[in-house]
């Protein structure tokens, strides 16, 4: 595929600070090169501002090869922009056409209050994982290995539920602002396995209740997260989540 | 604070809250849906299932306080997810898309909620608390209100928006359940849409049978 560079309009959101008033504001984006990805197309509009003295767009980013989970933004309404699977630095410009106007906006959830520009906080996670999202390991010599047997079809699964990188999307799309997905993930990879069997009631309830503190919403089964989830996640994670909590309720010792 | 409020004050257990009256009222459907269509072969048959029904004694009062129970809960947990779910959204987007999830029907589960729920006050009032004796029964109260151009269009409204509500939530409270596989994920969605379909359709002939044979019927 040749190279070819397109014009663009871009419609972003500017926020100060998590207590400003935003507002969007319009830039016009000339000789795009359709090859860059997404991230770099930020890159050149925040070169361009920094030569007219203005603030450059505050945005999070950090591998940039789609595994880290940091970046994120809400493009034309849809988390992540139009892609399947594929988080916002792997998007390239040639998924856009001359003339386009994009909009940019940050993930929006009460969970995740707006940092500055497009970064949003999304400690809201970390405390959820904090929260029960571990295994418990003793210190000492490591076992040897192949002393807990796992079928293959069970760590498959477990190892698809792992790939959740905590990006955030499934609460910025969920209509109710709520990361069920992220959650059903992060409690499923453990509880598929043997390891984390041993701790699985206490940590579906004590996730459970820490994402409710976090001012994250209800679950209404809508799809919309596992369809910007851009490592796949599938809701069927969500109902082993709903069905870990409810057995870890009815059956938890204290 | 107990495990049992712990449970159900969060928003999981609110959800199989949502979840099991939602199936009880699906259960109690159904068996409207059957004992409705009594109204095929009839007013005799009709008028004669309603007094069967009624002559159950005790268990009348206690199934209907039952049925009010469950409804209330079901109508109040939703009104309280809804406010809930709206906070927490934390804002509109200014591009507001579908990434593929969303339906219609789940969409707009609070509002076919709500509308279903004034649509039932309306239906109750028609027919439950009406005054039926043996000279006006059961089916004349049925014919009579349906004849109504006005409640012909509410009716027909109503069931409409009852299919709409139920084809998301039956799929819906199985996945709140947890039930939910690769395997048999596309039939219960399947079973969904036939069981919404089969009594949405019931209720609307009877609807437009009474509209159409009035004569026979009376």
């Amino acid at each position: 595929m040749s190279s070819k560079t397109i014009n663009i309009n871009v419609k972003i959101w500017r926020q100060n600070g998590p207590l400003a008033k935003g507002a969007f504001e319009e830039h016009a984006l000339k000789d795009i090169s359709t090859d860059s990805s997404f991230l770099e197309m930020i890159d050149v509009l925040n070169e361009w501002l920094t030569i007219k003295g203005l603030e450059p767009v505050a945005f999070d980013h950090d591998c940039r090869e789609g595994i880290c989970g940091m970046c994120g933004a809400v493009v034309n309404g849809t988390a992540h922009g139009p892609d399947k699977e594929t988080t916002l630095c792997q998007l390239h410009m040639r998924r856009f056409k001359d003339g386009d106007t994009i909009v940019i906006e940050p993930f929006r959830s009460q969970g995740f209050p707006v940092v500055k520009d497009l970064i949003v906080d999304r400690s809201a996670l970390d405390r959820i994982i904090a929260a029960g999202g571990y295994v418990s390991v003793n210190t000492g010599s490591p076992q040897d290995g192949n002393t807990i047997l796992i079928p293959q079809h069970v760590a498959e699964q477990a190892m698809d539920a792992a790939a959740c990188i905590g990006c955030g999307a499934c609460a910025a799309a969920c209509p109710n602002g709520t990361p069920m997905l992220f959650l059903g993930a992060k409690v499923s990879q453990l509880a598929l396995l043997p390891q984390g069997k041993l701790e699985a009631k206490k940590r579906a309830i004590n996730m459970v209740l820490q994402m409710d503190k976090e001012g994250f919403g209800n679950c209404g089964n809508e799809r919309e997260c596992e369809n910007v989830c851009p490592k796949g996640i599938t809701i069927r994670n969500i109902a082993r989540l709903n069905r870990e909590f409810l057995k870890a309720s009815f059956t938890i010792d204290h | 604070m107990s495990w049992f409020i712990q449970t159900f004050r969060s928003s999981l257990g609110k959800k199989y809250i949502m979840a099991f009256t939602g199936f009880m009222l699906g259960g109690f459907l159904l068996v409207h849906t059957i004992g409705n269509s009594t109204i095929f072969w009839g007013r005799g048959a009709f008028n004669a299932y309603a007094h069967h029904l009624h002559s159950l004694g005790i268990f009348v009062p206690i199934f209907e306080t039952g049925l009010y129970l469950i409804f209330f809960l079901h109508v109040i947990t939703g009104i309280i997810l809804f406010l809930e779910n709206r906070k927490a959204r934390g804002g509109k987007y200014e591009v507001e898309t579908c990434a593929g999830g969303r339906t219609l029907a789940s969409k707009t589960m609070p509002y076919t909620g709500i509308a279903i729920f004034i649509f039932i006050l309306i239906h109750l009032a028609n027919f439950h608390f009406v005054e039926k004796t043996a000279v006006k029964t059961i089916s004349d109260f049925v014919t009579h209100v349906l004849n109504n151009p006005f409640f012909t269009l509410i009716y027909t409204a109503g069931i409409c928006l009852l299919f709409i509500h139920i084809s998301h939530g039956f799929w819906s409270l199985l996945q709140t359940f947890g039930i939910n596989h690769p395997k048999y994920d596309f039939p219960l969605r399947v079973v969904t849409w036939a069981l919404a379909g089969i009594m949405g359709c019931v209720f609307l002939l009877i609807t437009f049978l009474m509209v159409i044979s009035r004569s026979q019927l009376l």
